[in-house]
């Protein structure tokens, strides 16, 4: 037990270094996803046929990838294509292509939980098209998004340890660190499991209570 | 012409101005795409990616059955992981849905911990705790355990799903009829919750495939890690970009056919009305959507 312990307490640095860059990685990407998720997302249920089909040559393509590849990808590959960004924005930029095709998801069934026939009576009564989005549409489309949205943003967090395949010192790094110190790794995994189950559980149980509270009665 | 089962609630049927506006934006965004792609083009010609030297290995049997080894090592991944994870996830669902505490509970602390853990973590558990302790363990075998956790436990879910989608009426009836628990469940609940999750399931399959590229890290020569060493080798000028797009060509064309068909089978079993059990949506159940973690 006390062998435990000292393992963190020995290495204290490492793992706040270590956690501060996978909240780091986890804000910057959740930020970029959202915006990008969303402009796929308005592209996706938009009128023009050639956005439709972009959106979703994307959200196919992105999905059926896995999140290695594109980490690989930005890491080894786009660099012979002159690029070069270093390895925590490659990884930033990885969680953020991934997840946005997620997040277009998200947003593009949301829209469609909300029924026609509410459009419709809206635009009976005379509202027009910025009302009928910003006082109908949206408000339903929103509730039902947030807490799949919300589940997407956790699955992302545990994303983040993939950096660690890619030079990225963040919490999924820790046991290579940890190995060329020899330290015991059962030991450094389990406080890497409980690190995570504090920044997980609250988000857990936040999506628990917007899915009870923001239920749509349909 | 928009039909009207396609039309979005955020738009009428376009009228005339509608549809002149429409075709300017789609011929905006079409140029727009386009010039994204032609800069895409540009950029990989203007660095060399269309050399012929860094295409030809591909033409080389060797290199076509490194590809072909890699691919094998990581369909053998996925295959026995999804077998592990659907034993796991029947085994952790049916204590989960049993009336004694005493297994409902445990069962429910392990799903819960499971899906919360990072894969990458659960599958470092395999890898560096035996090194610890000086055991060797087959790089296959740490990568599948973590599999088989964490995709058990995300099965174990869609399990229950599948059990609860059944109407609670349907239990009543075949316990009304005199039958036993476990006709109950042998009889009528499991033939319609294998139906109504079927696609959920297919999805979880696509979700456990593209995961095993995960045991690049830990080195294990699954595909992306032979991908890795093909595009290294600097006879043939660092092929990287060539290399990576056609592993993802065929992690792309093996995902989508699974995802075509758990969208098939989705469509199928919601058209039939041979259940009355609700089919579980094939990708509102996966990895990084609704319910889960």
């Amino acid at each position: 037990m006390g062998e435990f312990f000292r393992v963190l307490t020995d290495n204290g640095q490492l793992f706040v270094d270590g956690f501060t860059n996978t909240v780091k990685l986890f804000l910057i990407a959740a930020v970029g996803s959202l915006v990008l998720g969303t402009l796929l997302g308005a592209m996706r249920v938009s009128p023009v046929p050639a956005l439709r089909a972009f959106g979703a040559t994307y959200v196919n393509l992105v999905r059926n990838t896995p999140l290695t590849l594109v980490f690989a990808f930005l890491v080894f590959a786009v660099p012979k294509l002159d690029v070069n960004i270093d390895y925590f924005s490659s990884a930033a930029i990885a969680l953020t292509v991934y997840t946005s095709a997620f997040i277009c998801e998200v947003i593009r069934s949301g829209v469609n939980t909300v029924a026609a026939g509410q459009a419709e009576a809206a635009r009976a009564l005379g509202m027009t098209f910025g009302q009928v989005l910003t006082l109908i549409v949206l408000p339903q489309a929103l509730r039902a998004m947030v807490p799949p949205m919300m589940s997407v943003f956790i699955a992302m967090l545990k994303n983040t340890t993939i950096a660690a395949g890619f030079s990225v010192l963040e919490a999924g790094a820790i046991p290579a660190y940890m190995a060329e110190r020899g330290e015991p790794q059962f030991a450094v995994l389990l406080w890497i499991t409980i690190g995570f189950l504090i920044l997980i559980l609250p988000l857990v149980a936040l999506q628990r209570i917007l899915e009870r509270k923001w239920r749509v009665a349909r | 012409m928009v039909e009207l089962s396609q039309a979005s609630i955020l738009y009428d049927l376009p009228g005339p101005r509608a549809k002149r506006r429409n075709a300017i934006l789609g011929v905006a965004s079409t140029v727009g795409i386009i010039a994204l792609i032609a800069y895409i083009g540009y950029k990989f010609a203007d660095t060399g990616q269309f050399e012929a030297r860094k295409w030809e290995q591909f033409q080389y049997a060797s290199v076509q059955r490194e590809l072909l080894g890699g691919l094998w090592a990581t369909l053998k991944a996925a295959g026995i992981a999804a077998v592990l994870a659907l034993l796991f996830g029947a085994v952790f669902a049916s204590a989960r849905l049993s009336d004694k505490w005493i297994l409902r509970t445990p069962a429910t602390f392990v799903v819960e911990l499971f899906r919360a853990i990072p894969l990458l973590i659960l599958i470092f558990f395999g890898y560096y705790v035996p090194l610890q302790y000086g055991w060797s363990i087959d790089k296959l075998w740490a990568l599948v355990i973590g599999l088989m956790l964490y995709n058990g436990s995300v099965l174990a879910e869609i399990f229950r799903a599948g059990i609860n989608a059944v109407p609670y009426g349907q239990t009543e009836g075949a316990y009304a009829v005199g039958m036993r628990k476990n006709q109950v469940l042998r009889l009528i609940l499991l033939p319609q919750a294998v139906r109504s999750m079927l696609p959920a399931i297919v999805s979880q399959l696509v979700v456990l495939l593209k995961d095993t590229a995960l045991g690049f890290i830990i080195t294990y020569p699954e595909l992306l890690f032979v991908g890795k060493q093909i595009g290294g080798r600097l006879p043939f000028g660092l092929p990287y970009v060539p290399t990576y797009l056609i592993v993802a060509a065929i992690y792309i064309a093996i995902c989508g056919a699974l995802s075509i068909l758990a969208w098939w089978l989705q469509k199928r079993m919601g058209q039939s009305r041979r259940t009355a059990a609700k089919v579980l949506p094939a990708q509102s159940v996966g990895e990084d959507s609704a319910r889960m973690v």
